[in-house]
């Protein structure tokens, strides 16, 4: 596949440059990013994992059992802004770096130098971000959702944070803009829109999402820093302002975000299902428009994290029926993917197990969403652990799920290796048990009374809290399986053909295993 | 509403037998128990209606939820291509995906309506019989009886409070009520609408007692508005909602529910207290004993100043400087009266002039004479010390 | 074929360049809340939403005198500054459209002078915007004597277009204390022993 017709062309190396510096640092080659962002992601996704053991250890019995309240709200705030930012965002990422180009048959991203400086914004606002753990007063502790006036308490991290999310914002929109950029412009010919793999319609949509979103929550963290330090008084009500306004700023950014978190994963598992059921993806064009409503009503929903705070009557009954709307298309993906699965020949490969665990969960996550849309009960759910429940099952049985799913149905294609199916099948099922027995209590600790972002709980709330613990330990302990089991794939194992699955169908297929490191230089033939 | 009526019918059989066992006092409701899993009926009509509208929904999803699990899991079993199956062919059939469209969207509509008329039911605060303001602190709360001129702070209690330490003294499983417990809770009469006025002192907290079916932000500078009517005497329990910096999980919410009489018997004992009993006021101004400055002293502390100056006044990193061998404490003795009534603005230090000449009088001898700060021997705040600082 | 990918590649920078100024637009669109939510709060008095500036008098608006509305009145004050502040009456029966005047009484028990602002806010939040003030200590800052004590006078009407429904309408006022970073002495040194703690908002 790879054409020698450019030997005049000097940009066109057919191997990466040597030496690892040069190679990693100053790369614009988007697999090589690709394989940036991804273990960027996974080194997130263990700092943020940690921080979620130092919870889930607070959390194991009541009492202050092994660190000060205080910083178990730097672990609390850390976590879900590691995780988001730094660990499901970069990793979608990456997977859209190395897939897009190949899966709609172009050179590399459109924008390659941007590309690279995309990437490497991102450690840079971890490093500001993380450093903040090593500061006198600790890391930002007012949540991730860093309403005023509490996160005006928060002393020197404070700077750092807004920082930080202006840095990973900057990073995350150039990424998209590239990544639009690609697809609008870099398709083989014959590639139409309509004919695009899910996966990159999926980022398409959350592109737009992010470039659409992210200067929003820029705006509203600059806004907090003049607040803070240059007397403006947007959200204090000392000056005329009001603090309930930055979580209407704040949320316009935060729900699109949550789809932002999930539409590559709906992507994923819609190239996934088809392969191993062996049977084209159902309903594809209402696949495509049921993602592009979710992602419109996105932008109108946003009040439905507020009920709580004093809206009148019409605010609250709009923003509850506009939410209940969303359950329409994202059922509409349900059952196409289910209808996928109907009169298929299916096996359980990895991949496959991860994606058919991705439908079930994330329906479980979808259907308590459903119940958290009603204003006059989410009165009783709001900010209690019925939440936690309901956003760790859309975001770590789906989002994580996807990813992991997407690991193992990509891998042999960038590693050339296939990886062991018998560790695979044990990393599905430990990780499968566990996330449930992590989560699913923590529903009824909601249901029962216990408010989230507590570091200490009455007594009564000790026995689900101890076996939501026990799982969540067993949970991060099988990820270790995760990386020992890339790290073994990446090293050798079996030879990958180059369609690797039986039901594979797409341009990256075509492509020997492991991909080149240049890939469709001469635009391939699309029928 | 078939739903509506077998709820309406089993509160009113389990309201029957909770009048049966208990002799009306300020029972204890047996919703909060150990595995406990799911929302309280609660004991106003806007939590049952929560209660109802969350069973009708939990029962929909579950529906829904089971199907989509056995049509996989149906898929599963009978597609395999270990057991032969051939793939269709077929991607695509316009029926069946109008079908599930518009079959969920007519369900959701079915849901809407009763959450319509929940919520407008919620909002109306017209009639209501007495009003309570509801203030939020780092980390406390202030109720205020509007018309009957009572007013006071609830804080977590003591033994909660000793509890909560890291190495406590005793564990939170000796503890009744555990982090659920206030030194003065919210008495409200039974039967009668209360308005509830929430608003905030310092950032946003959420006040939240799941057997009155909802929780409202208290937000500094704004103030809220919501309900209840309360049908049972009883002890109901909640706790803050929204994070609110270190304590958050330690400002629970008691409420003590009353029936009429016995609340207007409080109320007289309140009002007696303010404008009678002078023991605990500031008029007191008489000398008091070292040894009762002292034990008055401890109390304060324990249950005002411990939780972040820790037990043995070590302190806590630099937000909650050490107390023992303090210059501050040691040094200028108005000065050091003045940090307590006045706070130190840009801390969280906040000013402690809400209580008694004499519970500052102790507080002040306690803290200037523990944990070796008495080398200088006997240094004594009396309450009129206090009164003169003021 | 060289060709054809470098064409696509020019104008893959053109939309990478519309797609920053969609960027940039939103960033802006971010601040563009600010005002728009006032506005949207003024007109559906969201949040309990009260105009801070003077409102002209009722004039001769028509009204049924024999309408009767209960005004409640709530004082807060914010932070941990030495203060008090409460209503001098807790609730007054208005006919809408008509003038009253209510008084609050504030107390600087601080024996340095300070500055306060109060801030009102009014409860249902919808009535908000058929509360009208037309003198009001809320409309400027306040300054305060040491340990000075001041009653200060509210000048009112309610609208008579408030709804039927609103038979109560509540006024709360928030003071807030706002002197700058000249703090008097005694409190600076206290501020050292707290020294690393944080700072709070101004
Ligand atoms: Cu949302
Ligand atoms: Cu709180």
């Amino acid at each position: 596949m790879t054409a020698t017709t450019h030997d005049t062309h000097d940009a066109h190396h057919h191997g990466p440059p040597p030496g690892f510096f040069k190679r990693w640092l100053f790369t614009t080659n988007h697999k090589d990013l690709g394989v940036l962002y991804m273990v960027f992601g996974l080194l997130m996704f263990f700092i943020g994992g940690a921080m979620a053991m130092v919870i889930r250890a607070e959390l194991f019995q009541p009492g202050l059992n092994l660190v000060d309240p205080h910083f178990f709200n730097q672990m609390t705030t850390m976590h879900a802004l590691v995780m988001i930012f730094g660990a499901v965002m970069p990793a979608f990422t990456g997977l859209a770096n190395w897939l897009i180009p190949v899966q709609i048959g172009a050179p590399d991203m459109a924008l390659p130098r941007i590309n690279n400086w995309a990437f490497w914004l991102l450690p840079a606002g971890f490093v500001l971000l993380l450093a903040t753990l090593f500061l006198p007063g600790g890391a930002p502790a007012g949540g991730w959702t860093m309403y005023p006036p509490l996160v005006l308490q928060l002393g020197d991290s404070f700077p750092f944070l807004i920082l930080a999310v202006h840095i990973l914002g900057i990073s995350s929109i150039m990424g998209s803009i590239n990544i639009v950029a690609t697809i609008l412009n870099m398709r083989a010919p014959g590639m139409t829109l309509m004919k695009m793999p899910m996966f990159v319609w999926a980022w398409l949509i959350t592109a737009f999402l992010i470039v659409a979103v992210m200067p929003v929550l820029a705006g509203a963290v600059t806004m907090l820093l003049t607040d803070q330090y240059f007397g403006t008084s947007f959200f204090s009500a000392a000056g005329g302002g009001d603090p309930v306004m930055f979580q209407h700023i704040f949320w316009f950014f935060g729900h699109p975000e949550v789809y932002i978190l999930i539409l590559p994963a709906f992507g994923i598992v819609s190239a996934i299902i088809p392969t191993f059921a062996r049977k084209p993806l159902f309903g594809y064009s209402s696949m495509v428009y049921a993602t592009a409503s979710i992602a419109f009503l996105s932008f109108i929903v946003w009040g439905h994290h507020m009920f709580t705070v004093g809206m009148p009557l019409a605010g609250q009954l709009f923003f509850m029926y506009a939410t209940m709307l969303v359950a329409v298309p994202t059922g509409v993906k349900i059952f196409n993917w289910m209808a996928t699965m109907w009169q298929g020949s299916m096996t359980f490969e990895t991949p496959m197990l991860f994606s058919i665990a991705f439908v079930l969960l994330f329906t479980i996550g979808g259907l308590s969403g459903v119940m958290l849309a009603l204003a006059p009960v989410d009165l009783q759910y709001h900010d209690t652990y019925f939440v936690v429940a309901h956003f760790h099952y859309v975001l770590v049985t789906g989002a994580v799920f996807s990813i992991m799913a997407a690991v193992y149905f990509w891998l042999p294609k960038w590693t050339g290796h296939m990886y062991d199916e018998k560790l695979g099948k044990w990393h599905f099922w430990l990780s499968t048990i566990s996330v449930n027995v992590l989560f699913f209590p923590q529903h009824f600790l909601g249901l029962a009374g216990m408010p989230r972002r507590i570091p200490d709980y009455a007594v009564q709330f000790a026995e689900f809290n101890m076996i939501s613990s026990i799982g969540g330990f067993v949970f991060g302990l099988a990820q270790l399986l995760f990386v020992y089991i890339i790290v073994k794939c990446v090293r050798g194992g079996q030879k990958a053909s180059s369609g690797v699955w039986e039901g594979a169908k797409g341009l990256e297929w075509t492509l020997p295993s492991p991909a080149p490191y240049h890939t469709f230089e001469t635009p391939p033939a699309v029928k | 509403m078939n739903q509506n009526k077998l709820t309406r019918l089993f509160v009113a059989s389990t309201a029957a037998l909770a009048m049966l066992f208990s002799a009306g006092a300020a029972a204890e409701s047996d919703w909060r128990r150990p595995w406990g899993v799911n929302l309280p009926e609660g004991v106003t009509s806007l939590s049952q209606v929560a209660y109802s509208m969350h069973m009708l929904t939990f029962w929909i999803v579950t529906v829904i939820g089971v199907a989509v699990f056995a049509g996989v899991f149906f898929s599963v079993w009978k597609y395999r291509k270990s057991q032969g199956a051939k793939p269709a062919t077929w991607h695509h059939s316009t029926t069946v995906e109008i079908v599930w469209t518009a079959v969920p969207f007519l369900i959701l509509l079915g849901i809407a309506v009763p959450a319509t008329q929940a919520m407008i039911k919620m909002e109306d605060t017209s009639g209501y019989e007495m009003t309570v303001k509801v203030t939020g602190y780092q980390w406390m709360w202030e109720y205020e009886y509007l018309d009957e001129g009572i007013h006071f702070y609830s804080r977590l209690d003591r033994d909660s409070d000793r509890a909560r330490q890291r190495n406590p003294e005793i564990r939170p499983r000796d503890v009744e009520h555990y982090l659920l417990n206030v030194d003065n809770p919210l008495v409200v009469p039974v039967n009668t609408k209360i308005r509830f006025l929430l608003t905030a002192n310092d950032v946003i907290h959420s006040w939240w007692v799941p057997e009155l079916g909802w929780k409202k932000d208290t937000i500094p500078g704004f103030v809220n508005e919501a309900w209840a009517e309360i049908q049972e005497p009883g002890t109901y329990r909640g706790q803050c909602a929204e994070l609110c910096g270190r304590d958050h999980a330690f400002m629970p919410i008691v409420v003590v529910a009353k029936t009429e009489e016995d609340y207007e018997a409080w109320v007289a004992e309140q009002q007696e207290e303010v404008n009678g009993d002078v023991a605990v006021d500031d008029d007191d101004l008489s000398d008091m004993e070292m040894d009762d400055l002292m034990a008055l002293g401890e109390d304060v502390y324990d249950n005002q100043c411990m939780a972040c100056h820790q037990a043995g006044g070590e302190g806590m990193g630099d937000m909650f400087p050490a107390l023992a061998g303090s210059d501050k404490v040691l040094g200028d003795r108005d000065e050091y009266k003045s940090i307590l009534l006045d706070g130190v603005s840009g801390t969280t230090m906040q000013s402690f002039a809400s209580l008694s000449n004499q519970e500052l009088a102790g507080v002040l001898t306690y803290v200037r004479n523990a944990w070796g700060n008495d080398d200088d021997g006997g240094d004594v705040f009396q309450p009129a010390d206090v009164e003169d600082a003021r | 074929m060289t060709e054809e990918t470098t064409i696509q590649r020019r104008s893959g920078g053109r939309t990478a360049a519309k797609m920053a100024l969609v960027a940039v637009g939103m960033f802006g669109f971010g601040f563009a809340m600010v005002p728009a939510y006032q506005v949207f709060c003024e007109v559906t008095g969201f949040n309990g939403f009260v105009s801070n500036e003077a409102s002209a008098g009722p004039g001769d608006m028509e009204y049924d005198p024999d309408r009767k509305v209960t005004v409640e009145f709530v004082a807060t004050v914010n932070g941990s500054q030495p203060w008090t502040f409460r209503p001098k009456q807790s609730r007054m029966e208005v006919t809408p459209g008509e003038l009253y005047t209510a008084y609050f009484v504030a107390e600087n028990q601080y024996e340095g002078s300070t500055v306060s602002q109060i801030i009102p806010s009014v409860a249902p939040g919808t009535a908000g915007r058929h509360f009208k003030k037309t003198e009001c200590f809320c409309f400027t800052e306040q300054r305060f004597a040491g340990s000075e004590q001041r009653k200060m006078p509210v000048t009112f009407f309610v609208d008579p277009a408030l709804p039927e429904r609103n038979q109560t309408v509540t006024l709360s006022y928030t003071l807030f204390d706002i002197r700058d970073g000249d703090l008097p002495e005694y409190d600076e040194e206290a501020a050292e022993l707290h020294a690393g703690a944080p700072q709070s908002a101004d």
